[in-house]
């Protein structure tokens, strides 16, 4: 019991009861807090596995920015108490085993796959333990230079509807 | 013994963790009754005076007043949301200090069982780090104004936080040129490529940057001039309003606590950290943490003496007895190299601290669409520019 | 060398997405499934990073971060559009937003 499985455990243990209470919550402003909770418990997974600079992204772009604005959406549409859908019985009475069922279906083909059998140091590992961001970013400005600016026009865009949009609501 | 070198990293960052939440809440309090001494002598008046001797024991007053106020939880608000947020935001507030360097990570006694004790978590990307808990720290204002359930807290609320997350924008630009220059977004990395001296900081270069960072940063602590959401004269109190005793005290300190963190970055990025400003060859430098606290504890021996009567002059008679015997102690040949890194370190924030006051105690209020047009027209294209003219001008000094 | 293994990530991952599909099909909130649909993303973005270990490849980070960012572009446009079908239907049920059922 080392401390990376230790940490692997709590975070993943974590990361399931936020999702849990995202779907269980009957308020939207808890599913959000639930949300932001699953990320940041996300984030130190990525950590683990070495990935600072995605991790510190994670946090300031989808924790510190996206969720700022679903909460920011909650509040200013005062979404209150989520109501009861009338679907029928069936669905819950048979949905869920089946969906239990698929589950752990893919869990276990996941498991006994030749993937699963990967350990992170094994031959031919990365030499250090966390992978560097100057590495990450030549890779990012040389060899995906041109998605790079393609998402910067796709966020231009974005910032741009969502102005439209807002304004004609009014 | 065994059990400390088997386990130096756990033992060790829990004995930095203890000794700097310690610090860390009596520099809280001692903050505020610096900021309130400094505004009152920009407002010719003396400030806290009586309680303890020039007022050294008012933050204690003003604690255990905090923890008898009556706790009052309004009927409709949300429980767990409403007890979350000042928790929230007082611990992202501290916990962005264990990232920051106090001193030299390897020197004479720079290191205990293998682990540097100047700071408690060294990691190669601890700029990014303080960035994400810091942008973090919008739901602790945002939820303590929705859980309340009430107009006002909601109105200041979502307008501190907006007001946040449109200066964050800034922040995080203004400092990229010190990356470019740094090359690295570790603390000691930054603080390595400015060594030598007060030539070599990286204000100089970068002062476009310092100004646009230390204006978003007082935006993003919500402190005067950009405090509209909070302040006693507009929406009641925003977002704490609903707030009493302990959870009010935890707001109150959050925002202490992010002054600070400020300052410490603002000496890190553009003011050396914790290197001195003098050459190194000048060796009579390493003398002046001693003799700059020897010379306080004889001023206060002067003021004992000369000024006090009664219960304050035992007070400020302990006070001296502690400065004299801190000097000394830093005097001494054991603990001189490693008192240099934090006395530096220390001094330099104590200053940005104190133009923060003295920025509060002078400037008036914007208004809250005055100030969201400065944070976006103005300075976000401002922070912009400089990371642009900066990476402009590494190229081309580079290239020739 | 007590390493975690990497089907580990890729299981969690996996009920992490079924998690946010359940959500997105069993609830009624527009805010809330769009809050299913970002955990099905963070989900694949676990995948993804866990891969990236697994092959000692950085494309999967790359990947990553243009998730994350199509992610937050795809957020604020659609969080304008629910603010507007919130302003004109006056109701955050997904199910009163029914104009094109037959």
């Amino acid at each position: 019991m080392s401390v990376p499985f230790i940490l692997f455990f709590t975070c993943s243990a974590i990361a399931v009861l936020g999702a849990l209470l995202l779907i269980i919550a009957r308020e939207p402003i808890h599913s959000a807090l639930a949300l932001i909770l699953v990320m940041v418990s996300l984030a130190v997974l990525y950590l683990l596995l070495g990935a600072e600079f995605i991790a510190a992204v994670q946090i300031i772009v989808y924790a510190g920015a996206v969720m700022v604005l679903f909460v920011f959406v909650i509040m200013l549409l005062n979404a209150g108490v989520e109501q009861r859908t009338n679907y029928s019985k069936l669905a819950k009475f048979a949905g869920v085993p089946l969906g239990l069922f698929l589950l752990l279906e893919v869990g276990h083909w996941m498991w006994r796959s030749a993937i699963g059998s990967t350990i992170a140091n094994g031959p031919g590992a990365l030499s250090q333990t966390s992978i560097s961001t100057p590495d990450l970013s030549k890779l990012l400005f040389h060899d995906y230079l041109f998605p790079f600016e393609a998402t910067s026009i796709l966020i231009l865009i974005a910032i741009l509807g969502a102005l439209v949009l807002a304004k004609r609501g009014e | 013994m065994e059990f400390i070198t088997q386990h130096a990293v756990l033992v060790v960052s829990l004995v930095k963790i203890v000794v700097l939440l310690f610090v860390l809440m009596t520099s809280l309090a001692y903050l505020t009754w610096f900021e309130r001494k400094v505004v009152a002598h920009i407002q010719s008046r003396w400030g806290p005076y009586y309680v303890g001797a020039h007022g050294l024991l008012q933050p204690l007053a003003d604690g255990i007043k905090f923890l008898f106020k009556e706790d009052v939880t309004p009927p409709t608000a949300d429980r767990l949301v409403y007890l979350l947020a000042p928790f929230l935001a007082l611990s992202l507030a501290m916990t962005t200090l264990a990232l920051i360097p106090f001193g030299p990570l390897t020197g004479p006694h720079a290191t205990v069982f293998g682990q540097p004790i100047l700071v408690i978590a060294n990691s190669n990307v601890g700029l990014l780090f303080l960035f994400a808990i810091t942008s973090i720290g919008v739901y602790g204002v945002a939820l303590a104004g929705w859980s309340s359930n009430s107009k006002y807290p909601l109105l200041g609320g979502l307008r501190s936080s907006a007001q946040m997350i449109s200066y964050e924008v800034s922040l995080t630009l203004s400092i990229v040129g010190v990356l470019l220059l740094a090359g690295s977004f570790s603390f000691n990395g930054i603080i390595e490529s400015q060594k030598g001296g007060v030539i070599h900081w990286h204000v100089w270069p970068q002062i476009l940057g310092f100004l646009c960072y230390i204006t978003a940063a007082i935006a993003e602590t919500n402190r005067v001039p950009f405090d509209l959401p909070e302040a006693e004269t507009e929406l009641v109190a925003g977002f704490h309003t609903e707030y009493s005793s302990f959870k009010f005290a935890m707001f109150f300190m959050a925002e202490y606590a992010n002054m600070i963190t400020v300052s410490c970055l603002a000496t890190i990025l553009f003011f050396g950290g914790w290197q001195s400003p003098f050459p190194e060859s000048w060796t009579w430098q390493l003398y002046l943490p001693g003799a700059g606290l020897v010379l306080l504890g004889l001023y206060c021996a002067y003021d004992t003496a000369m000024h006090m009567r009664g219960l304050a002059r035992v007070q400020l008679a302990v006070v001296t007895t502690l400065a004299l015997i801190a000097g000394l102690i830093c005097l001494s040949h054991s603990a001189l190299p490693i008192v240099q890194g934090p006395f530096w370190f220390l001094t330099k924030v104590i200053l940005f601290l104190f133009v923060y006051v003295w920025i509060r105690g002078t400037l008036p209020r914007f208004r809250y669409d005055q100030l969201m047009s400065f944070g976006w027209k103005l300075l976000l294209p401002v922070s912009l520019a400089n990371l642009v003219g900066t990476a402009l001008v590494i190229l081309l000094v580079k290239r020739g | 060398m007590n390493v975690v293994p990497i089907s580990y990530y890729l299981v969690l991952s996996a009920v992490l997405f079924g998690m946010g599909a359940i959500g997105f099909i069993f609830k009624r909130n527009i805010i809330t499934i769009y809050m299913a649909i970002e955990l099905m993303l963070n989900a694949v973005n676990l995948a993804f990073v866990s891969f990236a270990r697994a092959h000692n490849q950085l494309d999967g980070l790359v990947f990553v971060f243009f998730v994350i960012v199509v992610a937050a572009a795809e957020a604020a446009v659609g969080l304008a559009i629910v603010i507007t079908i919130a302003n004109n239907r006056r109701s955050l049920n997904v199910e009163d937003v029914n104009l094109l059922k037959f």
